[in-house]
């Protein structure tokens, strides 16, 4: 990993470090949670591993002595057994759109939406770890975990660019029951995105579709002649008069968000639309409080 | 090819404009070039189509913007000229002819550049060429290079006198040759023949035009009025034309002392002016010149006729009332009013009116002697007249008297009467040394009375005529700048019968005391030899006659009836003893015609209209256009944004914002000027003085600094014009030749400031002041730039001035140079000297001004280190006189500051009496 990079990784996660701080950590809503044998803060109805009590049973063979909880059993003539709730953890998984078409900004003072991105991401995952929840990150392998180190880790991935002029996530790993933030423009193709909501709903997934726009996308300021190019060169459209497209452009634009929004209610999901000129904060409060809730 | 005076060099580049509307609906149909957008959101723009098949309209203005553009550029390179000079055609030699005369001189430099456009183009044919004056011909024509000729052109000048007739020099000429004559458009008698002389030689174009001449002639007194005649050529249009009398003021500056002006109604050529002015004012008058118009026509020069002398005339007796004829001063007044003022007053108040003449006629005892003489001393001319009254008394009988010119004889003497013997004696022809020689001899002028002069060696010398037995009839001898005459007969005509004849107003004539009142005859200055004291070049400028001989008074008696001046005979002053005769281009009836050509010959007007190339302008335009055209494509496809767009307004706005910025910086300069004592330095316009003058000051304040309680800031740099002088105790002035005279706003300015204590240091850094001379051209440049000033009268430094102990003892003043004096105001004439002291009692008055030409600042001048700029001297020599000249300026600062002081030593004495007690 090059210097530049390194910066970079540094600077995002203190970015998002700087702003989860500003909020409790986080414990993720979980109806139904992910079927892992992981312990958490969850309390599953039941009994179960946890640290928390649950309830006194009646000692019965088999039953461990060290198991007797000798405070109440003093008190009668029944030997009790405390047991303990059954916690889980929930697993929250992100996907953190990299592709090229995330590295647009449309004005030197703003950062890119990769950038916004990266930081909303962390902080969440940040919150969500502080929490006790497990967090994963798709395109990183291995089990939704918890703890810091877990943290660096997805840190680390999160910053690896793809060459893709859009991204889609590849979701090899879906845990049924888990929660799911997507940080993305949500601007490729629409089929993948589709496909990959409707498998996570299948799966009992839900959660945050987090569409992050610049500006620029939702003004089109562009007059004249004009080559549009993607950021990674693989699509252009070359119009005469670049304004007469600015309505038809917004309408598509504004028809995709109708799109996202209605996939997001009916698969059970929150959709929210972050401009990167807004602030950072506001945006996390949503997700925080979306995550929080469940619904 | 051309359309009226445009013409274009390569005109078929032209057919490039058909192609502007083609090019018109190009830039419509061809898009601009489109700019590549990185966009995420391209990916929801694919499939989009453009409503219109065609890009973005270019706007209509932006399209005519290009339109001309191209068409400045296609217009450019067509190579558009303006007046294009039209080949002449013809070959062999050419003769490039100009009139000369006073009428060309108006437009001289226009003919000069007509003469210089035709030597081009003979050139480019290569083609001989001679450039000749007609009023300067040359004794043969020779033919050179068209060059050579043009780079001595501006060598030829106008000539103030008429063409010579002369024409051998056409005649002889070896070869055949064209003429372009550059006439003066005016009418001669002798045009036609010259035009023949040349015609025989090959063709004649004439150009002709320019300004239409306008002339004065001869002035004229009448009535108590000058008039003078303004003539001009065209008679067309009305016309005003202004003319002014110059003459010397009592000041001895030359002034406009009258002024007239001529209205020309439409087809009038002639204008007779008419100004009255005072006697006074009339004898000063020296020329009359046409305002604004530089040629010898325009200027009328005057002499004797114009002056009136002012003749006071003293009668011995005026017992005999009634007899009129008697009378001693009958014939003088009848002689002397036509031409002269006459003043009958008492002596004592005619000496008070300082007139030019006093004749006494018969006056033995004058009681104001002394005073008369005071006047004859200064320049008067004293007549005297005998009679029975003088020669009873005893004036001048034993000693000489200085009012009378000879010693006289007891009695006087009756020739030819009835208790004499003898004949009336009539007159011997006058003697070359009289001023009356050459005038004719009147057989009927006989004398029989006359008071005789005592014999003396100077009495053949003081003999200006004799009678024709040698005695005296009239004798003359100088009194310091006057001069004493007597007649030794009567003003009237009981003892001769001179005052009868004409030679009596032709004598008093001849001395001076009438002047004549029309152009002299050829009697009248027969014997005379006159000498040029002024000569009037063809602008119209008088110029030193020097180089002149002397011209006898028949040939200038010729000339002035000719009107026809020469090269020998120049119009201008020309002078005699006491007598001043003007000659003037036009005589008093001259008039102007315009020349009619015969119709064989070609006439061209005289205006080269210069060729004006218009490509580089057009290329110029088109450039212009090309940057609009940037600014305005990127306007319109939205890439003027953010930073250039604030650049430009930034542009734009500082434009408008710079006037505040100077006041702010006149106030900077005001506080700066006065927070501290701060000396200043003239601004010469000439770099390497004006910080020399820095450097100098900056080592004087040093040392101030360093030796006395004045602490100086940095010395200021004052612009005469625009600085306000008030601030500074002192000025530093280096003269410099090249410097400009200042304006008469900046003069105002300093001498309100030498008015109210300021003091100025005049330097020349030439070392030479001590001849205050006009020696060096910065010597003559102080006298020019000091002028103005309000200074009072000046003295050599004494020794006992402030500034030689202001605050070191100095007797010597030296800069860089160890020149002589410096000068400073003088010192009041009644100072004595005060008692015990070595000065005297002089404790009033700062001098405003010091000059000297030392060159002090580069003896002072030292670098921002210390060390001193320029050597002085040579040695331990050198530096005690760099000592000195450090120690002139420490007295002069402090002269300037605590003024006159250290003068008040002088009651040091009386202050520790009073202390005693």
């Amino acid at each position: 990993m090059n210097q530049e990079s390194l910066e970079k990784k540094v600077q995002t996660r203190a970015a998002g470090a700087t702003l989860a701080s500003t909020l409790p950590p986080l414990l993720a809503a979980a109806e139904k949670l992910a079927a892992t044998a992981q312990m958490g803060e969850h309390g599953r109805r039941r009994t179960g591993l946890g640290d928390e009590f649950w309830q006194y049973r009646p000692a019965q063979s088999g039953d461990s002595r060290r198991h007797i909880d000798w405070r109440r059993s003093a008190r009668g003539d029944v030997h009790f057994v405390q047991e303990k709730e059954w916690k889980a953890a929930q697993s929250v998984l992100f996907w953190v759109d990299t592709a090229q078409s995330m590295g647009f900004s449309g004005a030197k003072e703003r950062g890119t939406k990769r950038d916004r991105a990266q930081v909303l991401g962390l902080a969440l995952a940040s919150l969500l770890i502080d929490g006790g929840e497990r967090v994963a990150l798709d395109g990183l392998d291995g089990p939704p975990r918890s703890g810091r180190a877990h943290m660096l880790r997805i840190a680390e991935a999160m910053l690896v660019q793809h060459s893709a002029d859009y991204g889609a996530p590849q979701m090899t790993r879906l845990p049924s029951g888990a929660q799911a933030v997507f940080l993305s423009d949500f601007l490729g193709d629409w089929d993948t995105i589709l496909r990959t909501l409707s498998r996570a709903a299948d799966q009992g997934v839900k959660g945050i579709l987090g569409q992050i726009l610049d500006p620029i996308e939702e003004v089109f300021p562009f007059d004249g002649r004009t080559v549009f190019e993607s950021m990674g060169n693989q699509i252009r459209h070359e119009t005469l008069k670049a304004g007469g497209l600015r309505d038809r452009y917004l309408e598509r634009l504004a028809a995709r968000k109708d799109a996202l929004r209605e996939l997001a209610a009916r698969t059970g999901w929150q959709y929210h639309c972050h401009h990167t000129d807004q602030s950072a904060q506001s945006t996390l409060l949503w997700f925080y409080s979306a995550l929080r809730r469940g619904r | 090819m051309q359309f009226g005076a445009l013409a274009f060099s390569t005109p078929w580049l032209l057919i490039a404009l058909i192609a502007l509307p083609i090019l018109w609906l190009l830039l419509r149909a061809v898009p601009p070039a489109p700019i590549r957008r990185m966009f995420p959101g391209v990916i929801l723009l694919l499939g989009l189509k453009d409503d219109e098949n065609q890009s973005d309209k270019t706007p209509w203005w932006l399209l005519l913007l290009r339109s001309l553009m191209i068409g400045a550029l296609i217009l450019a390179f067509a190579g558009p000229v303006l007046n294009p000079q039209q080949k002449r055609a013809g070959s062999g030699p050419l003769l490039i002819l100009l009139d000369g005369t006073w009428a060309d001189a108006q437009a001289w430099s226009a003919r000069l550049d007509r003469v210089g456009a035709l030597l081009d183009e003979a050139g480019q044919s290569g083609r001989p060429v001679n450039v000749t004056l007609l009023t300067d011909p040359p004794q043969a024509i020779t033919f050179r290079s068209a060059d050579s000729w043009a780079s001595g052109l501006a060598g030829f000048t106008p000539k103030s006198w008429t063409i010579p007739r002369e024409k051998d020099w056409i005649t002889s000429a070896e070869t055949g040759f064209d003429t372009y004559w550059l006439s003066d458009g005016l009418a001669r008698d002798d045009r036609m023949d010259t035009l023949n002389a040349l015609e025989t030689r090959g063709t004649v174009t004439v150009f002709e035009g320019g300004v239409p001449p306008v002339a004065l002639t001869a002035v004229r007194y009448s009535d108590g009025g000058v008039l003078i005649d303004v003539i001009r050529l065209a008679v067309g249009s009305a016309q005003e034309i202004t003319l002014s009398g110059y003459g010397l003021d009592p000041q001895g500056q030359e002034r406009v002392l009258v002024r007239g002006t001529a209205n020309f109604a439409a087809g009038e050529n002639q204008f007779e002016v008419k100004m009255v002015l005072p006697a006074e004012l009339r004898n000063r008058i020296t020329r009359f010149q046409i305002d604004g118009v530089r040629s010898a026509g325009a200027v009328t020069l005057t002499d004797d006729a114009l002056k009136r002398r002012e003749v006071a005339l003293i009668a011995g007796r005026d017992d005999r009332e009634g007899l009129e004829l008697l009378a001693p001063l009958h014939y003088l007044r009848k002689a002397l009013a036509p031409t002269a003022d006459l003043l009958e007053v008492p002596l004592n108040d005619a000496l008070l009116s300082n007139p030019d003449v006093i004749i006494m006629a018969d006056v033995a005892k004058i009681p104001e002697t002394q005073a008369l003489e005071q006047w004859v001393n200064d320049g008067g001319m004293l007549v005297r007249f005998a009679g029975p009254r003088l020669a009873a008394s005893d004036v001048a009988r034993d000693a000489i008297d200085p009012l009378m010119p000879v010693r006289l004889r007891q009695g006087g003497r009756n020739i030819g009467g009835a208790m004499s013997w003898g004949e009336p004696k009539s007159l011997r022809p006058f003697a070359k040394t009289s001023p009356f020689y050459g005038l004719p001899e009147y057989p009927e002028v006989t004398v029989s009375a006359q008071v005789v002069a005592q014999p003396d060696p100077e009495l053949s010398s003081r003999s200006i005529a004799t009678l024709a037995d040698g005695t005296p009839l009239v004798t003359r001898k100088a009194l310091g700048q006057g001069q004493v005459i007597l007649f030794h007969v009567t003003a009237n005509a009981e003892w001769s019968t001179l005052p009868l004849s004409g030679l009596f107003v032709q004598m008093l004539e001849r001395l001076a005391i009438t002047t004549r009142a029309t152009t002299p005859s050829e009697a009248d200055l027969s014997g005379t030899v006159w000498a040029v004291e002024h000569m009037l070049d063809g602008f119209g400028d008088l110029g030193n006659g020097d180089n002149i001989a002397g011209v006898s008074g028949k040939v200038l008696a010729d000339v002035l009836s000719t009107g026809a001046a020469t090269a020998q005979v120049p119009p201008g002053i020309y002078a005699t003893d006491d007598r001043r005769i003007a000659l003037n281009v036009l005589k008093a009836d001259a008039e102007l015609k315009s020349t009619a050509w015969p119709v064989r010959i070609r006439v061209e007007g005289l205006s080269v209209l210069p060729e004006v190339k218009f490509m580089g302008w057009l290329l110029l335009g088109a450039m212009v256009l090309l940057m609009l055209d940037v600014i305005a494509s990127l306007l319109l496809s939205g890439r003027l944004r953010g930073g250039m767009a604030t650049a430009m307004s930034v542009l734009i706005f500082s434009v408008f914002s710079i006037p505040d910025a100077a006041k702010a910086q006149d106030d900077i300069r005001a506080i700066e000027a006065t927070a501290e004592v701060v000396m200043a330095y003239v601004l010469t316009g000439d770099t390497t003085q004006d910080n020399l003058s820095a450097a100098g000051l900056r080592g004087l304040g040093d040392n101030l600094f360093r030796r006395t309680s004045i602490e100086p800031a940095t010395a200021i740099g004052v612009d005469l014009e625009t600085d306000e002088l008030a601030f500074y105790p002192l000025i530093y002035w280096p003269i410099v030749a090249t410097q400009k005279m200042p304006s008469n706003a900046a003069y105002i300015k300093l001498n309100s400031y030498l008015r109210t204590g300021g003091m100025i240091l005049f330097d020349t850094r030439d070392a030479d002041i001590g001849g205050f001379g006009a020696a060096t051209a910065e010597g003559r440049q102080l006298q020019r730039f000091a002028a103005p000033l309000d200074i009072p009268a000046l003295e050599p430094l004494p020794e006992d001035h402030v500034l030689t102990r202001s605050f070191y003892l100095l007797q010597d003043f030296p800069g860089r140079y160890q020149g002589r004096d410096i000068w400073v105001e003088a010192s009041p004439p009644v100072a004595d000297a005060a008692e015990g002291m070595p000065f005297r009692n002089l404790n009033d008055g700062v001098t405003p001004v010091v000059i000297g030409g030392n060159d002090w600042a580069a003896a002072w001048a030292t670098d921002q280190a210390g060390n001193w700029m320029l050597p002085v001297g040579r040695g331990f020599a050198g530096e005690r006189q760099r000592e000195i000249a450090l120690r002139f300026g420490v007295n002069l600062m402090m002269y300037v500051l605590t003024g006159n002081y250290k003068s008040d030593q002088v009651h040091v004495p009386a202050l520790l009496d009073r202390l005693g007690q």
